[in-house]
């Protein structure tokens, strides 16, 4: 039953288009001389509606059991609005850092622009439930990211990142269409819940048919979320893209993967059903294990630390993806919830650990400090609370309990074993440990080494830039021991999808 | 809520004297550190908890609220303290305070981050001593390893950032190994237990609940993770053979780290021990008590040679640590109410005699600017109110009677020599004993090299009487040392209700 009050629950992603379109409306009246100010205050104002609006929807309990709109074609329920909540958090803190960092470029309209647009199509791929929908909203938020990672034109590099990610990018696209199209043709229709419903026939009839069906969406899915062996473009459009746009892909687009990936495996493609024609959590563990090796390896041995970040981000969607890989194991469907809940509250958490550390990155590109670990030697002489921050994220991330990441890695580890698949946990928390190894070294380099000869002086701060990294740093400590305000919602919610 | 007040006391002073400028910071952090003393006295003086906080006892200063569910299992905040833990604690912001005196001299950059992170590290510390959640006691306990990386790291000797990244992952693997080997036990236990609380967790170990878990049976999964956390400790600890980090960490360290890395940073490990491995697992460190004996009685005699072999001032008394480590767990493992009650006791009589040491060795270097003992002579004639502190520090070590070290260790010893669980407990206790002879073997000889004789020491400085600030922190330490000694009963007596529990684990054995 639809009713007015239900299409209310759209509010957080319309607060998006609406921000949008009076970015356009201000652009159109002023081309030139709209203040960058006014811009960054409009997008970071559109987003943190959308952040409130969807955080207050989730913890009234709103949308449990979820409610279907336009026949079907998008579904509000928990675990929609909490991915709403987390491209709300990461798109604020986003357009806040931005406005002094773009401070003298050209085109600031249009870049919060597509900051906003690319926000609303992963809103809509929290929402989507029919593959159709999927498929445009992940464009949606696709194109608009190109644009975004080749924003600063005249930069070789960054023009260079932005074609590397728009030719992957088109490549997944085709194969993700592919599979849909093998999908339907196997099952007959494109809505999640008729999927699933014919999946097991379909499973039975044209075996091969759905299994490359469904492998090709998770090739789609994957090259969204970074997972080996579609990760290719990450560190180099992360490397070559401005900071905060690196910061925004990172942590809000690889969110978005990952909730299409939530609903449409768990929803479209019950284990039970399908697994005759095929495994997919036997695809999910191989790729958490490879994913989560692979990025952690790759990072430790980085010089750059941007790229550092970019992979060890890489290992982080591993982790994530244990929230998959463990279902259908030995343990209860309670099991699975859980371990899958703990998926989202580790990229609840990773959206601001993840963006602060980017957007610290940001900071140190504002300074020209330069990008290398040497590079960053001596900082925390020059600005220690922007370091004590980045200390707050690296630490966090690496998973030491100085921030919420401690509590959302316990609660996939944990949940992980729990569900009877003890050894992921176990390959997590090896990685866990030797990614403290490279996080370390800037944290050495920050408050340990000397400042090189001839480091850059620091002369201005920029105040948004450092409100931004430093509001990441609170949330990311707080936490710690607030998390436990989203569990239960996160845990009802994927327990409402299996 | 006077366990949160100490901690909260902690986190705001830090926050405040690490955003006072430079040149204020000391005096500040100094007048800081004294509310958690005053506050922890206080508790001292009304403490009414009994038994052991883990078997069943009154908790003393008892706080607990629900925090996080995953699955079955609730994690809880939960704090308070027993007789074992009430001592530790005063022992902590007793002396984080006098550590904090003794830093005038030798942090000269940064103070106001250096105070900062040592009032950091003491809520974190009384965090450990205090937590009563699994989970919430990791956090403080990995809480405590930041500010301890940043303190040798930023503000330590020459190889300050070799020693610093060493302590960081020695220990960081140790806690990732005790994590999984404590976490084996939970899941073990099934649907025994429903939170990660530690009293929930000793009982139903106690009760003989832990099942298996997968192909592993309950036996051999007691087995297993007892050595998980056993190793994991260890390296806290440290014992033979995983010290190595410790002179590298202890003699980068600058003079107050130092103190409160030998005076409580390696009580951690003991504590967790006690109140883990021996207390969560008595038949299993029963089955073991010969095997943990040895690797005892070798980090005493071990640690010992060492530090006979050492030239650096600061390295003997980094190693002699090893060696009293290795009294500790000697006691523990004697499962006597003297052997644990001894070993209890003896992490805060040498978390005050290493500090002391510690402290007396950087006066010496402030002054001298060596700490080799063979460029040094005579230094008594010139500096004779440090000297004597020295000495006085030296024979609380060796077990001087009157003072803390020689109850301890007295207590040590009649623990291990009544030992029913230790199979040949009197050959063990008499090799440890022989340790003291080495003890006071180097001791006296370090002394009678750099305190006694002509004095000969060419340098540029000055060298006089140590100031005020300086002589403060270390009598204070002696006159302490001094009490515990005279007075045993200030904390054994807490101590020994405390662990009487621990050693009373009914069935036979």
């Amino acid at each position: 039953m639809v009713s007015a009050s239900n299409w209310l629950l759209l509010a957080p992603t319309g607060a998006f288009v609406v921000a949008a379109l009076l970015l356009f409306v201000v652009d159109s009246i002023s081309p030139e001389d709209a203040s960058g100010t006014v811009l960054s205050a409009i997008a970071t104002a559109g987003s943190v509606v959308a952040m409130a609006l969807s955080g207050v929807l989730l913890l009234a309990g709103v949308a449990e059991g979820g409610v279907e709109l336009f026949d079907g074609q998008l579904v509000v329920d928990g675990m929609s609005l909490l991915f709403t909540f987390i491209f709300g958090s990461v798109t604020a803190l986003v357009a806040v850092a931005s406005a002094d960092y773009l401070k003298g470029l050209p085109h600031k309209s249009e870049y919060y622009l597509l900051a906003l647009l690319a926000a609303t199509g992963m809103a809509l791929m929290a929402s989507a439930n029919s593959l159709a929908v999927v498929f445009i909203a992940l464009e949606l938020s696709s194109l608009p990211s190109y644009a975004l990672v080749a924003y600063l034109k005249q930069n070789r590099g960054s023009v260079e990142a932005g074609l590397k990610y728009f030719l992957i990018g088109a490549l997944s696209s085709s194969i993700l269409v592919y599979g849909i199209s093998l999908v339907y043709a196997a099952t007959g229709s494109l809505l999640l819940p008729d999927v699933a419903s014919a999946a097991g026939e379909a499973a039975n009839t044209y075996p091969g048919v759905l299994g490359v069906g469904i492998l090709m969406v998770l090739a789609g899915v994957a090259f969204k979320t970074a997972s080996v062996p579609f990760h290719f473009w990450a560190p180099d459009a992360y490397e070559g893209a401005p900071a905060p746009v690196a910061a925004f892909l990172s942590s809000a687009s690889k969110a978005a993967g990952f909730v299409v990936a939530f609903r449409v495996f768990t929803v479209a493609f019950p284990i039970a059903d399908v697994a005759t024609s095929v495994d997919w959590v036997l695809a999910f563990q191989v790729l958490a294990v490879v994913t989560m090796t692979v990025g952690n390896f790759a990072a430790a041995t980085q010089e750059n630390v941007k790229r550092m970040l970019a992979y060890s981000s890489i290992g982080h969607a591993g982790y994530v993806l244990i929230g998959l890989a463990a279902l259908g194991g030995a343990g209860s469907a309670d099991a699975g919830s859980t371990v899958l809940g703990a998926g989202m509250l580790h990229l609840l958490v990773y959206g601001f650990m993840n963006t602060g550390a980017f957007l610290f990155i940001a900071l140190a590109e504002y300074w020209d400090v330069g990008r290398t670990f040497e590079d960053y030697n001596g900082l925390a002489t020059q600005a220690p609370l922007a370091c004590v921050a980045m200390t707050v994220f690296l630490f966090s991330l690496a998973g030491l309990p100085v921030g919420g990441g401690f509590i959302s890695k316990y609660y996939l580890f944990a949940g992980a074993v729990g569900a009877g698949v003890w050894w992921l946990a176990l390959v997590g928390a090896v990685n866990s440990a030797l990614s403290l190894f490279y996080y370390s070294r800037v944290v050495k380099a920050m408050w340990i080494e000397d400042p090189a000869e001839g480091a850059v002086e620091i002369e201005s701060y920029p105040t948004a830039l450092y409100a931004a990294v430093l509001a990441a740093a609170v949330v990311t400590v707080v936490l710690l021991p607030g998390l436990v305000v989203f569990d239960n919602a996160a845990f009802d919610a994927a327990a409402a999808l299996l | 809520m006077l366990v949160e007040a100490l901690i909260a006391i902690c986190l705001v002073g830090a926050l405040a004297v690490w955003l006072v400028p430079n040149r204020f910071a000391h005096k500040a952090a100094f007048a800081v550190s004294l509310l958690p003393v005053v506050v922890s006295l206080y508790m001292y003086a009304v403490f009414d908890g009994s038994g052991n906080a883990l078997l069943g006892g009154d908790i003393a200063f008892e706080t607990f609220a629900e925090w996080l569910t995953l699955g079955v299992y609730s994690v809880n905040y939960h704090m308070g303290l027993d007789g074992i833990s009430l001592p530790l604690v005063v022992l902590s912001t007793v002396l984080t305070s006098l550590a904090i005196l003794s830093a005038w001299t030798p942090v000269d950059t940064r103070q106001s981050q250096f105070y900062g992170l040592m009032l950091f590290m003491e809520a974190a510390l009384i965090g450990v001593f205090a937590a009563l959640d699994f989970l919430l006691w990791f956090v403080f306990w990995e809480a405590v390893l930041v500010p301890m990386y940043f303190l040798i790291g930023v503000w330590g000797g020459p190889r300050r950032k070799y020693a610093a990244i060493k302590f960081f992952v020695y220990t960081n693997i140790a806690s990732l190994l005790m994590f999984v080997g404590f976490f084996a036990l939970v899941f073990g236990l099934g649907d025994a237990v429903t939170s990660t609380g530690l009293p929930e967790i000793a009982q139903a170990l106690r009760a003989g609940q832990l099942g298996g878990l997968g192909i592993v049976g309950p036996d051999m999964l007691a087995l297993l993770a007892f050595l998980a956390m056993f190793i994991g400790f260890a390296v806290k600890v440290p014992i033979v053979p995983f010290h190595t980090w410790l002179p590298d960490a202890h003699v980068e360290a600058p003079t107050p780290a130092s103190v409160m890395l030998a005076g409580v940073l390696l009580k951690m490990g003991t504590y967790a021990l006690l109140r883990f491995n021996f207390t969560m697992l008595p038949e299993v460190a029963a089955t073991l008590a010969v095997p943990i004996a040895a690797i005892a009685v070798l980090s005493v005699i071990y640690g010992a040679l060492l530090a006979l072999a050492q030239q650096d001032l600061k390295r003997i008394v980094a190693y002699s640590s090893v060696s009293s480590m290795g009294y500790v767990i000697l006691g523990l493992v004697a499962y006597t109410v003297y052997g644990v009650g001894g070993a209890t006791f003896q992490m805060v009589a040498h978390g005050l005699i290493s500090g002391l040491l510690f402290m007396t060795v950087g006066v010496f270097y402030n002054a001298t600017h060596t700490r080799m003992v063979g460029d040094m002579a005579g230094l008594a004639d010139r500096m004779p109110v440090t000297a004597g502190v020295f000495v006085a520090g030296a024979f609380a070590y060796m077990g001087l009677p009157l003072m803390a070290g020689f109850a301890a260790e007295l207590f040590i010893f009649i623990g291990a020599f009544q030992s029913t669980v230790l199979t040949a407990a009197p050959v063990f206790t008499a090799i440890a004993m022989f340790g003291i002879v080495i003890v006071a073997g180097y001791l006296l000889w370090a002394m009678q090299r750099s305190l006694f004789g002509p004095y000969r020491l060419e340098t540029d400085y000055e060298l006089g009487r140590a100031p005020v600030h300086d002589i403060v922190p270390i009598v204070t330490l002696v006159l302490l040392i001094v009490a515990l000694g005279t007075a045993p009963d200030i904390f054994f007596g807490m101590i020994e209700e405390a662990t009487i529990d621990v050693v009373d684990f009914g069935g036979d054995l």
